[in-house]
């Protein structure tokens, strides 16, 4: 390996400490999360699954500096980046990419790329310019598409752009808020390759957050699944699938135990909910 | 229960379908040739944009075919008609119905059964689907998945010969989705109507499908038949088994290919996923 600053991977240990959430709108206190306790790995690949609603979004929030928390801590390495009595700021040092996508439509796909370090006052332009160069050659994204604009890009370029420029950032945790959601099915499949490719080689810390149980499966070393209302943390899936893995883990009996284990958990608590809302609107 | 009237298949021969506009002309299907099978679930699965939904426009007989025929027990399609009923992928309930009116709705405007019987058959089928008590209400005060049983008894009481179903499940989450497909496997093994089913989700294909057609990019055909030979009635309990592992391993191999050339062709800039990919995998290893 060589000096690159991608390549690091003692740093980036997130630890979730015994973390409530309750949001109060006119006195009804909804327990968002409730009492989670989560230690991710420098390095390692961890997938948040639950029901829509069930918080996990709320979890990557308070992560991201997006939101505050009512109760617990969150560290990333040594440093409190969350706890009830300080406000939070979101960081370069973990950086997000959300559903919808978020490149800026008016900038070339250089210029949303090199936005970051530049603002930030890292580089100048020309230093910017050669480490996204760099950066884009190591990670496949071909340099003919310097000049476009995101518009002109397929659906799962831009999500590759977007990872990109998320990289660029030498961040030391990515936070991944079901980024794929919008995509078809067939070009998804194509973009969990590709993270996965991104992964080995730069093996940065990923919370990714989902409801997809097959993405879910197929990404992590750990499956995280969480129930709703409160948002507890209701069982671990350690995933023990060697890495590198491809497509045609997707049909292999392994890759179909895992699956079923973490969908006993999840249907349990969907059906619940399920039935809970019938009764709600019948 | 509400039984078919009678089961028929339909015959795609080598179909050619295009879109057309004043600047251009994309070939949407081209020597398409498929055979939906009397009485078995046929499941229709590609890449998006491949021309799934206008093999289920053609059946249908909202458009036809530029080249080819489409028929039914042999005779062409000319136009839609009751015994050719499609499930939207987006809800199409009449919102200014209650879901008893909605489903009540075909037979009496047609005038095909009497109302007495129209109203016995609605009470069935919206037992059947679950939705007894919700008979009274609009559709907007039901929740997403009740909306599709909604539609699905709303087809059924009008004894098609033919369901066409148009990824009618998506959008819904991925839990309310798995019940949805029980309840209808539940139906399709109970009434044994001829169906076809299209969708992009693989899991889905197979639990459902006696046959599986993979259907290529455009200019689309199908690309393999796949039997799917697992015993009925299905369960989730099968995903586990030998052959469903067999199915989905060459399920994917197929629609992998597929999915590579179609990110290939959709960047207009002539820049390539697929070869980034490769690239990038020789790299590493």
């Amino acid at each position: 390996m060589d000096d690159n600053p991608l390549e690091q991977n003692e740093e980036g240990r997130i630890t979730i400490d015994h973390v409530s959430k309750v949001y109060d709108p006119e006195g009804v206190n909804v327990h968002a999360l409730d009492n989670c306790c989560v230690e991710v790995k420098p390095g390692e690949f961890l997938v948040l699954i639950g029901p829509s609603g069930c918080g996990k979004t709320t979890l990557l929030n308070a992560i991201a500096g997006f939101d505050n928390i009512t109760e617990g801590s969150i560290y990333l390495d040594e440093k409190i980046i969350a706890s009830p009595h300080m406000k939070q700021f979101p960081g370069a040092d973990r950086i997000v990419v959300f559903q919808n996508g978020a490149l800026f439509p008016w900038k070339t796909v250089l210029e949303n790329l090199i936005y970051g370090p530049m603002v930030q006052g890292k580089m100048f332009r020309d230093e910017a310019v050669a480490e996204v160069r760099r950066i884009m050659d190591k990670l496949g994204l071909s340099r003919s598409t310097e000049d476009l604009y995101p518009e002109s890009l397929s659906s799962g370029m831009k999500r590759q752009v977007e990872i990109i420029r998320a990289l660029i950032n030498n961040p030391k945790v990515l936070l991944l808020d079901e980024p794929f959601r919008a995509l078809d099915s067939m070009t998804k499949s194509l973009m969990h390759e590709y993270l996965l490719e991104v992964y080995e080689i730069t093996r940065k810390t990923i919370f990714f957050v989902t409801h997809d149980l097959e993405e879910a499966v197929f990404l992590a070393d750990r499956v995280i699944i969480m129930t709703t209302r409160p948002g507890l943390i209701k069982a671990i899936i350690d995933v023990d699938i060697p890495r590198p893995r491809d497509f045609h883990v997707l049909a292999t009996a392994q890759f179909m135990e895992f699956k079923n284990q973490a969908a006993t958990f999840i249907r349990e608590e969907t059906l619940k909910a399920f039935e809970a809302g019938e009764r709600e609107l019948a | 229960m509400v039984a078919a009237n009678q089961n028929s298949e339909v015959v795609f021969k080598n179909v050619a379908k295009g879109a057309y506009s004043k600047k251009t002309h994309t070939v949407i299907l081209k020597d398409c040739s498929l055979n939906v099978e009397a009485g078995k679930l046929t499941v229709l699965i590609g890449p998006s944009g491949c021309g799934k939904t206008t093999v289920i426009n053609l059946i249908a007989g909202y458009e036809r075919p530029d080249h080819g025929e489409v028929l039914m027990d042999g005779q062409p399609v000319s136009g839609p008609n009751w015994e050719r009923l499609v499930v939207f992928q987006e809800a199409a309930l009449f919102p200014w119905l209650t879901c008893y009116e909605n489903v009540m709705f075909g037979p009496v405007a047609r005038k095909a059964i009497s109302r007495e019987e129209a109203h016995r058959q609605t009470m069935m089928l919206l037992n059947r689907v679950g939705l007894s008590d919700f008979r009274d209400k609009y559709p907007m005060q039901l929740s997403g998945g009740m909306q599709r049983r909604a539609e699905l008894a709303r087809a059924l009481i009008n004894k098609p010969r033919v369901m066409l179903m148009d990824e009618p499940f998506r959008g819904l989450d991925a839990m309310t989705r798995k019940l949805m497909q029980e309840y209808y496997l539940g139906l399709f093994e109970e009434t044994g109507c001829t169906n076809l089913f299209v969708t992009s989700e693989l899991e889905e294909a197979i639990i459902l499908a006696d046959k599986l057609l993979v259907m290529t990019n455009k200019p689309s055909k199908v690309k393999k038949a796949i039997d799917v030979d697992l015993p009925r009635p299905r369960d989730w309990g099968m995903a586990a088994s030998e052959r469903y592992l067999e199915i989905k391993a060459e399920a994917l191999e197929l629609l992998h290919a597929e999915a590579i050339k179609a990110s290939a062709a959709s960047d207009k800039a002539e820049i390539d996923l697929a070869v980034g990919f490769e690239k990038l995998k020789t790299a590493r290893g």
